[in-house]
């Protein structure tokens, strides 16, 4: 007699743009320049991070400020696959992610112990920790750093036939590459994160965040909730570290564990987009890359004018531009609301 | 007996909050727990869901030794519970704060919930609300999905903190009726409450608490003419 319902024509419509730009965005290294290429990639990556974030903050409440740790961590376990163990680099990507699990494994056994903002030092303090234990890593370049071999970044995966395909060099092949493991890294993690929140577990992550002893009056395993959120989000920032370090082929420990790069950058994007949704990081990334454009040249008032946006936006539109957008006209490009219809119901919320 | 308390305390430092509690409830009773502020009935609820844990003594829900078994387990057994100040998952809508009492109350898959989630909420006067966020609800509506969402878990033993309070004379009329037809279908009910005529009309055993120890425990009537009774909660002079 009663049915519930999560479809709506905005997520329907959604669906259907979100596989043509999926499309499109295959087909883009045909026709794009190796600059746009590049900056693509950056978005992608900025914004896997930043979907990432949300899955931590927005949906779990865990609110990290040390997730540097698992890009560094991914990126110099990529490193140390291809070094070390002679992997190819697409391959040794999958190190990174295994790398970033075992990193998260005792991180999370201590940061849980921790709670709001003595959470949010911690995971910084662990991170800070992490990048000056891999600085005496001296195979790996120690605190200096080291570049992925001539012979490796020759030979990646599937480069020889971009190169047919697309009659470019070596290393604008390996940039379509990078761009298109990024591209279904995005769509995995976003595609993942939205089926979290529709399934059982999503309204399991709700409840904890609304409220942790009510969540577990009814039977919710918010300690086991959290845990498995954390390792998710650790895994795959490990993979998106490592892609991001195949891209540039040289690392160093403050490169690859630099709070402002992964983790600021990442936080602003999600703060200015709208923590919670998925719609608010995407906003997020393409208002910070616009930004970033136009303020490259301004040196540190880049970061200040950063700074200055965040707060305006905590302030006077806390729930982020999507939020803004969203309830002025209502809309919601992935619903994840379960709505009961049925006799006696009034429609609205 | 669905539950049995056997010389349960609980002290924090130097304060004991349960001192030396034993009581039985039977099966489809209807237990009503009251005393005066910092008496530790929502103490004695938290021991009885497992949010707090007892130093001494010993707790048995459904024959089984569940002492040290965390409050979420407890809740699979059948042990519902609502908040004194009403704590709903105000970002979900009161259907969804239902459906994941529901989901992991009872265990199961979400479409197989939602015939008997629209049911309680009908039964608490929420169903035209159910797609309402329960962060916008009004105390009444707050308190009605406080019941509805322990009902959604599937609970054999209800336990209710101060439903009542707070409430205008009309609205608690109206929820004491929700109550006594839960409390028909033979849930077995312990309610902490001070709107005593409320709790009058549902309970067939009154316990007192003071100062964490059961200084009383019978009949309504019985109590209520009990002279320790009127002194320590009522303040009157006997």
């Amino acid at each position: 007699m009663y049915k519930l319902t999560t479809r709506t024509r905005a997520g329907t419509a959604t669906a259907i743009a979100v596989l043509v730009l999926i499309l499109a965005g295959l087909a883009l290294p045909a026709v794009a320049s190796r600059g746009a290429i590049q900056d693509l990639f950056f978005i992608l990556t900025m914004l896997t991070l930043a979907q990432l974030w949300n899955l931590l903050a927005g949906y779990g409440g865990l609110v990290s400020v040390g997730q540097q740790a698992f890009v560094g961590i991914g990126a110099y376990a990529m490193f140390a696959g291809v070094i070390l163990l002679g992997w190819n680099p697409v391959w040794a990507i999958l190190l990174g992610g295994l790398a970033a699990l075992v990193l998260a494994i005792p991180t999370a056994f201590f940061a849980f112990r921790l709670q709001g903002a003595y959470f949010a030092i911690g995971t910084w303090v662990i991170a800070e920790v992490t990048r000056l234990l891999i600085a005496q890593w001296k195979t790996l370049g120690g605190g200096t750093g080291t570049s992925l071999p001539r012979e490796a970044t020759s030979n990646i995966l599937g480069t020889d036939l971009i190169r047919a395909l697309f009659g470019v060099r070596e290393a604008a092949a390996r940039d379509i590459l990078a761009y298109w493991l990024a591209l279904l890294l995005v769509v995995v993690v976003t595609g993942g994160i939205y089926w979290l929140q529709r399934s059982r577990l999503g309204l399991a992550l709700a409840a904890v965040r609304d409220n942790v002893e009510a969540a577990r009056s009814v039977g919710v395993d918010a300690g086991r909730l959290k845990w498995a959120v954390f390792l998710i989000a650790a895994v795959a920032t490990g993979l998106t570290g490592a892609l991001i370090f195949l891209q540039t082929a040289r690392i160093s420990p403050d490169a690859a564990f630099a709070v402002t790069d992964w983790t600021a950058y990442v936080i602003f994007i999600v703060v200015i987009g709208g923590i919670g949704t998925i719609e608010g990081p995407i906003v997020g990334v393409i208002v910070f890359f616009v930004l970033r454009s136009a303020l490259a040249d301004y040196g540190s008032w880049y970061l200040m004018t950063l700074g200055l946006i965040a707060i305006a936006v905590m302030l006077f539109a806390p729930k982020g531009l999507w939020g803004l957008i969203s309830a002025r006209s209502g809309l919601h490009l992935f619903p994840v609301r379960r709505r009961l219809a049925g006799p006696k119901i009034e429609g609205g919320n | 007996m669905i539950l049995r308390l056997d010389n349960v305390s609980k002290s924090y430092g130097a304060l004991k909050v349960t001192d030396n509690v034993t009581v039985a409830v039977p099966r489809g009773e209807a237990l009503g727990i009251i005393g005066p502020n910092g008496a530790g009935k929502s103490t004695l609820f938290n021991l009885i869901t497992g949010n707090v844990l007892p130093n001494e003594g010993r707790i048995e829900f459904l024959g089984r030794d569940v002492t040290r078994a965390p409050a979420m387990e407890r809740v699979r057994m059948g042990v519902g519970r609502s908040f004194q100040i009403p704590q709903p998952f105000e970002g979900l809508t009161v259907f969804e704060n239902l459906l994941t009492a529901a989901a992991f109350g009872r265990g199961g898959r979400e479409a197989d919930m939602v015939d008997a989630c629209a049911h309680i909420l009908d039964e608490t006067e929420l169903l035209k609300k159910a797609n309402v966020v329960a962060g916008t609800l009004s105390l009444l509506d707050r308190k009605r999905l406080e019941l509805a969402r322990a009902l959604a878990t599937g609970p054999e033993l209800l336990l209710l903190d101060e439903i009542a309070g707070g409430l205008t004379e009309g609205e608690c009329k109206a929820l004491v009726a929700t109550i006594r037809a839960i409390h028909a279908r033979s849930t077995t009910i312990i309610w902490i409450e001070h709107v005593l005529h409320a709790l009058n009309s549902v309970v067939e055993r009154l316990l007192v608490l003071d100062f964490g120890r059961v200084i009383g425990i019978g009949a309504p009537d019985e109590i209520m003419a009990s002279r320790e009774v009127r002194e320590i909660y009522l303040g009157l002079e006997v």
